[in-house]
């Protein structure tokens, strides 16, 4: 057979290049993402710390000479070198760290504690156990602290006084409100991430590893802090930076539990300083919530380090023996019913209780009443407003909520399995790496921030998007972006399942890009798809922080309702909104889990 | 059927040189197995002529037709290159019917839906799993995945058929069942071959041309038997084989007419008839005997004052041969395979004849093969029972 010589010319080896980059969607798509990515993360990142620099009108004439939108430090000068800073820095600043710090130390507590009696011994009822313990998950914390209300509100401070003051019992205030109750609640919330990541740790841990040390001799306490521990440890970091930076973001319990008794955060002085115009403090406060959220990751990456592995090795599991609990076995479980009961059946059931009513705080039978459910408007009652079954702005929050959880959780999750799909094949290439930094960056930013920098960046029109304000487009648009590192890390770990000699057979075949993602990609895709669609569903139902700032009277969703109604004194309808919300997600949970295996905990990690 | 040449070819990852500069030609027909240890760059090289992966440097040409121009950057998409490839993990759709994972690749070439039918069926036909066609993957054991692998590459009648490492996945039984369907298959279809393994016993008994592979680097291409009598050096050599290769230190003194080796194992003549140009014509140097187990006979009385004395170290019968370990004097060990079922004793006399025709022998400096296996007629006529090799 004739051979050709090996030929060379510049001009030519340009022009293949270029072909054979532009002719790749795979490389169009990873183009468009990286831009998108910037133009909705990096840069109204960058649009905020510039915004805190620059002077605005209403500041005009506390530096004499100076023309709007100059350079300046003011700002920053007023949060940490004033007689202001006290009041707007320092005490909020330490109040952060101070629920940051217990949020996360409890919740690491309960979590892993649970994990481990649940995933390695031989506790009964686990299958009741293991559905229980997910519930707390989808009671929004708000929620939590409208009941902690309802439980121990006192009439000194609250208004109408609470169930166990009616009982005739002395409640502190240290107990209603402030710290304290904003610690217990949180805890009790944010535990199930713990618990999440850490059973998932200690199912992958192989229990041949623990029999070993067995074998050589050690107790049931020194397997335990001399193996198990340091196995799931890296899992327990990774929860702890999880929730410390999702208790110091966190808005709404703050301000239902510590309103009352002046109890501010940097969070809550956010919020308040977003509302009143404030905005370039708002974001400086933004910025050093985004600062030690990033110290925190920093300083976990570097505890971990190279152990991270862990968390995989010996991923197969294996055969698992149980520890016997022994003789604390029925003591163990009395105390778990009680936990349950505490956190799940007595909120709800004091929400349902309250709703029912028709006065706060008079706990007689002759005071029950439907009212706020179906009441047709009584003048004496709430200025005539009727039952929230026939309240039309009740009828377009749940519509408003029903749209925006099913446009954001199909947009999320496809664009979280597109991210995934670059994260997963471009591991260990630059572009896999870059996205996989640029998808982490919206973790690390406060909901309730997030919501502020989007109000002012699409409140006028922005580049391709026109102005946005007040449109359900900007708050689909928060919750997607919002939700990204949840989305994408669900994609990824769904896309790393699919191996990539799938698609090479395909390749090989001579199917296309698109043809693979439509043949091989997405149906074996599907489990993981309704896994990541649920997760954000759930957390958008209940979303409160993030789109607090976004919301208007037309755009109301259920919780953004219910928080009206509370802040207006109206526990009994925000109840009810709250019950229809959460038998909503509840609903949503349990048909995914019979109709699809969707997984919570995986995509859960966040980073 | 094609022919396929690689030139010049670099394969880096990273900082990783995973293929330095390998040349290598593959004829029309030929059955080429890619051999070599793990990470030896064997399966970099399929993916390189699959499409699958791109080279730094080097050009690859397919019956001449340049599919690989890496200065120009010109890399011919994997499905315009006439080839199929059957994955290690088999890499079976799992969502699809066994009948969809090998209509797949004729329904992207929008193939009439008919002969997509009898293609698919005569392809499943031949590797007798024609009644799993409605199958999942996932309901097929191991053996009948694989087929459903071969089935889906060959299927395309594609002119060249890639092959990672099929067979390491089966059972032991299984997997020499396999070879010799592989091997029927590829004389009925004539494709060119080219077939990744690691196992030796595959590569000698399937194929018509071996490529050993070390870390990147092509140490010798040759026909099985070729590879396995004459190994161009001590890695080679004791890559191949099983068991091993006996390696045995000797001096050497180089002379016009060959050289005289001196080892434990006595003083032997060898002309320099079946010699390499790597052998010296004169001096001294060290050098290394390669001596196949089955070229060493035992007996247990000496015939001639050659044969070397040694002694049993251990005996291990398996029914259909034996293997002896013995050594000679102190250092020196060597591993003796005998056909058949035999009885020795621990720590018994024994004597070796071994022949100096098949022996092979190095250069210890530079490992290079200095001296040839040839057809022996010594064994034979001191023993006429003993086979012949």
């Amino acid at each position: 057979m004739e051979q050709k010589t090996a030929s060379y010319s510049r001009g030519k080896r340009i022009r293949n290049q270029l072909v054979s980059v532009i002719s790749n969607p795979y490389n169009v798509i990873v183009l468009l993402a990286v831009v998108l990515l910037t133009y909705l993360i990096v840069l109204p990142l960058l649009d905020m710390i510039h915004t805190t620099f620059t002077l605005s009108q209403r500041d005009l004439r506390a530096i004499p000479g100076a023309k709007v939108g100059q350079f300046t430090f003011y700002y920053w000068k007023r949060l940490f070198a004033s007689n202001l800073s006290a009041n707007l820095l320092i005490k909020p600043l330490l109040n952060s760290l101070l629920i940051g710090f217990f949020v996360s130390f409890f919740s690491i507590l309960i979590g892993s504690l649970l994990a481990w009696l649940m995933v390695r011994t031989d506790l009964p009822c686990k299958r009741f156990f293991s559905l229980a313990v997910i519930v707390p998950y989808m009671i929004p914390s708000w929620v939590k602290s409208q009941a902690w209300l309802a439980l121990f509100k006192t009439a000194r401070i609250g208004g109408a006084q609470g169930f166990l003051c009616s009982l005739g019992m002395d409640v502190p205030d240290w107990i209603a409100y402030g710290p304290v109750a904003i610690i217990i609640v949180l805890s009790l919330h944010y535990y199930a991430y713990a618990y999440l990541l850490v059973s998932a740790a200690l199912n992958s841990i192989n229990s041949e590893l623990e029999e070993m040390g067995e074998i050589q001799g050690a107790g049931k306490r020194t397997i335990l802090s001399k193996i198990t521990f340091p196995l799931v440890l890296p899992a327990m970091l990774s929860s702890i930076i999880l929730t410390f930076s999702k208790a110091i973001g966190t808005f709404a319990v703050i301000n239902y539990l510590g309103s009352k008794v002046n109890f501010v955060t940097l969070s809550t002085q956010l919020y308040s300083n977003s509302k009143s115009q404030n905005t370039e403090t708002a974001f400086a406060m933004a910025v050093l919530m985004i600062a030690i959220a990033s110290l925190s990751v920093f300083i976990n990456q570097r505890l971990i380090g190279s152990r991270k592995s862990y968390a995989t090795i010996g991923g197969k599991g294996g055969r698992s023996t149980l520890v016997g609990l022994g003789k604390q076995r029925p003591l163990i479980t009395v105390i778990l019913f009680v936990f349950f009961l505490v956190c799940i059946i007595l909120p709800i059931g004091l929400l349902v209780l309250e709703s029912l009513m028709l006065q706060e705080g008079n706990y007689s039978l002759s005071n029950l009443t439907l009212y706020y459910w179906v009441g047709s408007g009584n003048p004496n009652i709430m200025e005539g407003v009727p039952g929230i079954f026939r309240n039309k702005d009740f009828i377009n929050s749940l519509l408003n909520s029903l749209k925006l959880t099913f446009v954001t959780a199909t947009c999320g999750t496809i664009i979280g399995q597109i991210l995934g799909y670059i994260c997963a094949r471009g591991r260990g290439r630059f572009h896999g790496a870059l996205v996989e930094q640029l998808v982490f960056i919206p973790y690390l930013i406060p909901s309730i921030a997030f919501g502020g920098i989007y109000l002012s960046m699409f409140s006028r029109a922005h580049g391709i998007f026109p102005s946005l304000y007040g449109t359900f487009a900007l708050i689909v648009l928060v919750c997607v972006v919002k939700n990204i590192p949840f989305s994408s890390r669900a994609g990824t770990s769904n896309m790393m399942q699919i191996s990539n000699e799938l698609e090479e057979a395909a390749s090989i075949e001579g199917a296309g890009f698109f043809k693979r993602l439509a043949k091989i990609v997405f149906p074996l895709s599907k489990g993981g798809f309704i896994s990541g669609f649920m997760l954000i569903f759930i957390s958008i139902m209940k979303e409160l922080d993030l789109i607090i700032l976004v919301v208007t009277p037309s755009t109301t969703t259920l919780p953004y309702l219910a928080f009206q109604y509370a802040n207006r004194n109206n526990p009994q309808p925000s109840d009810c909104v709250a019950i229809v919300m959460f038998m909503l997600v509840f609903l949503v949970y349990a048909l995914a889990t019979i109709f699809g295996d969707a997984d919570l905990a995986k995509s859960m990690g966040g980073g | 059927m094609s022919k396929i040449e690689l030139k010049e070819i670099d394969k880096f990852y990273g900082k990783n040189h995973v293929l330095k500069n390998l040349n290598l030609t593959i004829d029309d027909g030929d059955f080429m197995t890619l051999l070599g240890p793990s990470g030896c760059g064997k399966t970099t090289t399929l993916r390189v002529v699959s499409g699958l992966e791109r080279p730094q440097n080097g050009f690859i040409y397919i019956d001449g037709k340049e599919i690989v121009n890496a200065k120009e950057a010109h890399f011919a998409p994997p499905s315009e290159r006439n080839l199929n490839l059957v994955f290690q993990s088999y890499a079976l759709w799992p969502h699809m019917t066994v009948f969809d994972n090998v209509a797949f690749g004729l329904k992207i070439k929008k193939t009439d839906p008919a002969e997509i039918k009898r293609k698919v069926k005569s392809a499943l036909e031949r590797l007798q799993i024609g009644e799993f066609e409605k199958r999942y993957p996932s309901e097929l054991s191991g053996g009948q995945q694989q087929r459903v692998a071969i089935a889906r590459a060959i299927v395309s009648e594609p002119k060249l058929l890639l092959l990672d490492e099929p067979l390491s996945n089966l059972d032991a039984k299984l997997r020499v069942d396999m070879r010799s369907e592989l091997k029927r298959l590829h004389h009925e279809t004539g494709t060119t071959i080219i077939y990744v393994t690691h196992d030796q016993v595959e590569a000698l008994t399937m194929s018509t041309k071996i490529a050993l592979f070390r870390t990147g680097e092509l140490v010798q291409v040759s026909e099985p038997l070729d590879l396995y009598d004459n190994p161009n050096d001590l890695y080679a050599a004791d890559f191949i084989g099983n068991p091993s290769i006996n390696f045995v230190d000797a001096d050497a003194e180089y002379t016009s007419d060959g050289m005289t080796v001196k080892s434990p194992l006595g003083t032997m003549e060898l002309p320099r008839k079946y010699m390499t140009e790597n052998a010296a014509r004169t001096g001294t140097g060290k050098v290394v005997l390669g001596i196949r187990p089955e070229q060493v006979i035992l007996l247990k009385e000496p015939v001639t004052e050659k044969n070397v004395e040694a002694k049993v170290y251990s005996s291990m019968p398996a029914g259909s041969e034996t293997l002896v370990d013995v050594r000679v004097g102190t250092g020196t060990q060597l591993t003796i395979k005998e056909i058949g079922s035999a009885r020795y004793k621990t720590d018994e006399k024994v004597y070796l004849n071994i022949s100096t025709h098949r022996m092979n022998v190095f250069d210890k400096e530079t490992g290079k093969l200095i001296k040839l296996s040839v057809e022996s007629d010594i064994g034979r006529s001191l023993n006429p029972d003993a086979p012949r090799f």
